[in-house]
């Protein structure tokens, strides 16, 4: 379902004056209770898949997200492959790889930026978001687009990538790491970034466990699942990376996870450039048989799973998507109950959830009675990283 | 490693046709049929009134994870699929289950066994009309409230009407 | 020159309004205020209320729970303020045109005084458009003169 859309758009809210979308119930300074309403980016995107043919429902998923724009039709061809018992040419295998972990460097960035500004670092903010932009080049020359790449088809991709290009996406990938190196010294090692995010928006195991939490959020807590190693697809198995885990379960676990596993990212990015053989990319599939299939991918913000059921004619008889943040999302309200309202904008984003919905938080006390929106909540989570580092003697 | 919280009895070098015996000597004759589709995928056919049941062994006991649940309107009526991933040995072990009666389809909720369910039964009520027993949140998720009560846009009697881009 | 045009030559202030999109639009939007392509330099920046804004920012096919939203801020922006319609989704509906949840298309519900089509628009297409607004306009004052 479009829900399912969830990305980060930005602290830049757009709709403020709407019926509640988190109604964060609060008595003083504490959080009781959320509530959330969510349908705003509901667009119907299964119904209109079971009018689609096959082909044309890869263009559909893809705009289910923006960022997770290679990990939606990675899953759905996926489902359509094990559907149909398809072989994908070795050379493709690494070319989806290639094309899946660019989008999870450059959406970990996005969030580091994102998370920053709610904190108050409008440096880190503007800067994740300037390193962000080698990515897209590399993104713009292998895929032809900066943001919707249209690179998966049934059977294999639709694009190669060029030996002429491979120089310049290690130069710009160079670029990309040296400046994470930077960023990953500055945002680890600062002290006032420790007092504010260590023991903040704490998710148990056993939560995590219960809540079926996935992608980083569950790997802060210590819950060891990552669908590149469990359920191995495209080219992870042929090349060698570690699954990060952090023990706390706190917005700081998050944010080292999200960190690591950028440079993760990297070095798989080399290894299959370097290892990539020659060879067709398309396996040519001819019919879809009736059947049905799954397909699971490890987007940036855990797996997604895509369930596709074919009655033999061209399009799918049912088309079901759902992305990760949907299992996610429950997690907020688990972990903001207890913490103060200066907190809640970095605990929701922690989840790295769609910034449409961080943007609709209102406040109301045990009244009913409405307190401020969300201008007001960052304003306050800047204030109190100002108000701690004022205590820490840092200007 | 894939840690649990509950008793483990699996390996990760185990094989697909091992858990789905593991869930026939446990269910007998419950389990109505198991189709095997690859070595990586396994759908066992249940009744709806066994599906608490059957959640609790596959989540709990075996410690699967739930990934998530779909319901599909066929010709037999309506059927929802519970989807369990095994992170350990890489399979996905699908429970199905068909409500004949397409006009007041009920069953039993799997909240109690697992919050992840929570959402999902909530979206599949709103979506198709499936009613789950037991569950006191079931307030619409995903449509507009003023959305026509009885109305179910996934079911297959609806139909969108193909639009002109220029006109509403 | 109308007070229209006379705004449009100097800094805009926008406002953001999201109704229902994917959120690449809305990335490449936040993309061009960041250090590369900087529409800062022109004097646009984006505001936290329709109340400072001279202009809407609209991406997104527009939901129904959205529709009332928009129309409400629309009312809301001080006139003279015009509408930009982002993207495709904005434009036209896009590829949810067939959808049970979309309804008009936006130029159906507020007057649109530009279209940037796209999907997304690339932050380049962007510069240009408001290169080109902004010469249509001072175009038109000199007409009028």
């Amino acid at each position: 379902m479009s829900h399912n859309a969830h990305i980060p758009i930005g602290p830049y809210h757009p709709l403020q004056e709407e019926p509640e979308f988190y109604k964060l119930v609060v008595e003083g300074e504490n959080v009781v209770d959320v509530d959330v309403r969510i349908g705003y980016n509901h667009r119907g995107i299964e119904k209109i898949s079971e009018s689609k043919s096959f082909d044309q429902s890869i263009f559909i998923v893809e705009r289910i997200c923006g960022i997770c724009s290679s990990s939606h039709p990675i899953a759905c061809v996926q489902a359509l492959e094990d559907l149909a018992g398809l072989e994908v040419p070795e050379r493709a295998l690494y070319i989806r790889t290639i094309t899946q972990e660019l989008e999870r460097l450059h959406s970990h960035m996005l969030w580091l930026g994102l998370a920053g500004h709610f904190i108050g670092y409008n440096t880190v903010f503007m800067w994740g978001w300037k390193y962000r932009e080698p990515i897209c080049d590399i993104m713009e020359t292998v895929t032809g687009n900066r943001q919707n790449y249209a690179m998966m088809k049934t059977g294999g991709v639709r694009r190669d990538i060029e030996k002429e290009h491979i120089p310049y996406i290690l130069t710009r990938l160079d670029e990309f790491s040296r400046q994470l190196d930077m960023l990953k010294g500055a945002i680890l090692d600062d002290p006032v970034l420790h007092a504010r995010l260590k023991g903040v928006g704490v998710l148990t195991k056993d939560a995590a466990i219960d809540y079926s939490a996935l992608g980083p959020t569950a790997r802060a807590s210590g819950v060891d699942i990552d669908v590149r190693r469990d359920h191995p697809y495209a080219a992870y198995d042929r090349v060698k990376w570690n699954v990060i885990t952090q023990s706390t379960g706190d917005v700081f676990a998050k944010t080292v996870v999200r960190i690591l596993e950028m440079e993760e990212s990297a070095g798989i990015i080399r290894q299959c450039l370097d290892e990539m053989p020659n060879g067709p990319i398309d396996s040519n599939p001819k019919d879809i048989p009736p059947g049905e299939g799954i397909g699971q991918v490890e987007a940036p913000r855990g797996e997604c799973f895509h369930y596709i059921r074919s009655d033999g004619t061209n399009s799918p008889l049912r088309h079901k998507i759902r992305a990760p943040t949907y299992m996610n999302f429950p997690t907020f309200r688990e972990t903001v109950i207890g913490e103060t309202v200066s907190d809640a904008t970095i605990i929701l984003a922690a989840i790295d959830p769609c910034y449409c919905c961080t943007e609709r938080m209102l406040i109301v006390d045990s009244k009913d009675k409405e307190l401020m929106g969300v201008q007001e909540l960052i304003r306050l989570s800047q204030e109190k990283t100002a108000k701690l580092k004022a205590k820490m003697g840092i200007k | 490693m894939c840690p649990t919280i509950r008793a483990l009895e699996r390996t990760d070098d185990m094989k697909i046709d091992e858990l789905i015996k593991s869930i026939q000597d446990k269910f007998g004759s419950k389990v109505l049929k198991v189709y095997k589709h690859n070595d990586k995928r396994a759908y066992v056919d249940i009744y709806p009134k066994d599906i608490v049941e059957f959640t609790k062994y596959i989540f709990k006991d075996m410690g699967l994870r739930f990934n998530i649940a779909s319901a599909v309107d066929d010709f037999d009526g309506l059927e929802i699929l519970y989807h369990f991933a095994d992170d350990l040995t890489g399979y996905v072990i699908s429970v199905r289950t068909i409500l004949k009666d397409k006009f007041d389809p009920h069953i039993d909720t799997i909240t109690s066994v697992t919050r992840s369910a929570w959402w999902i039964e909530r979206e599949i009520r709103e979506l198709f009309g499936i009613e789950f027993d037991g569950n006191s949140d079931l307030r619409g998720l995903l449509l507009p409230d003023d959305w026509p009560k009885g109305v179910y846009p996934l079911r297959k009697n609806f139909v969108v009407p193909k639009r002109d881009s220029r006109k509403a | 020159m109308g007070l229209k045009e006379k705004i449009l030559s100097k800094s805009i202030y926008v406002f953001h309004v999201s109704s229902g999109s994917c959120n690449n639009c809305d990335i490449e939007i936040i993309d061009c205020l960041t250090p590369r392509y900087d529409l800062e330099r022109f004097g646009i920046v984006l505001v936290g209320s329709i109340r400072h804004a001279d202009a809407m920012l609209c991406t997104g096919s527009a939901n129904r729970l959205c529709i009332p939203i928009i129309k409400r801020l629309y009312e809301q922006m001080p006139q003279p303020g015009f509408v930009i319609a982002w993207g495709a989704c904005g434009s036209s509906r896009g590829l949810f045109k067939d959808s049970y949840n979309t309804g008009q298309p936006l130029d159906e519900i507020i007057p649109v005084d530009a279209y940037i089509p796209g999907c997304p628009p690339k932050p380049e297409a962007v510069i240009a458009a408001l290169g080109k607004l902004k010469r249509k306009m001072l175009a038109k004052k000199e007409l009028s003169r």
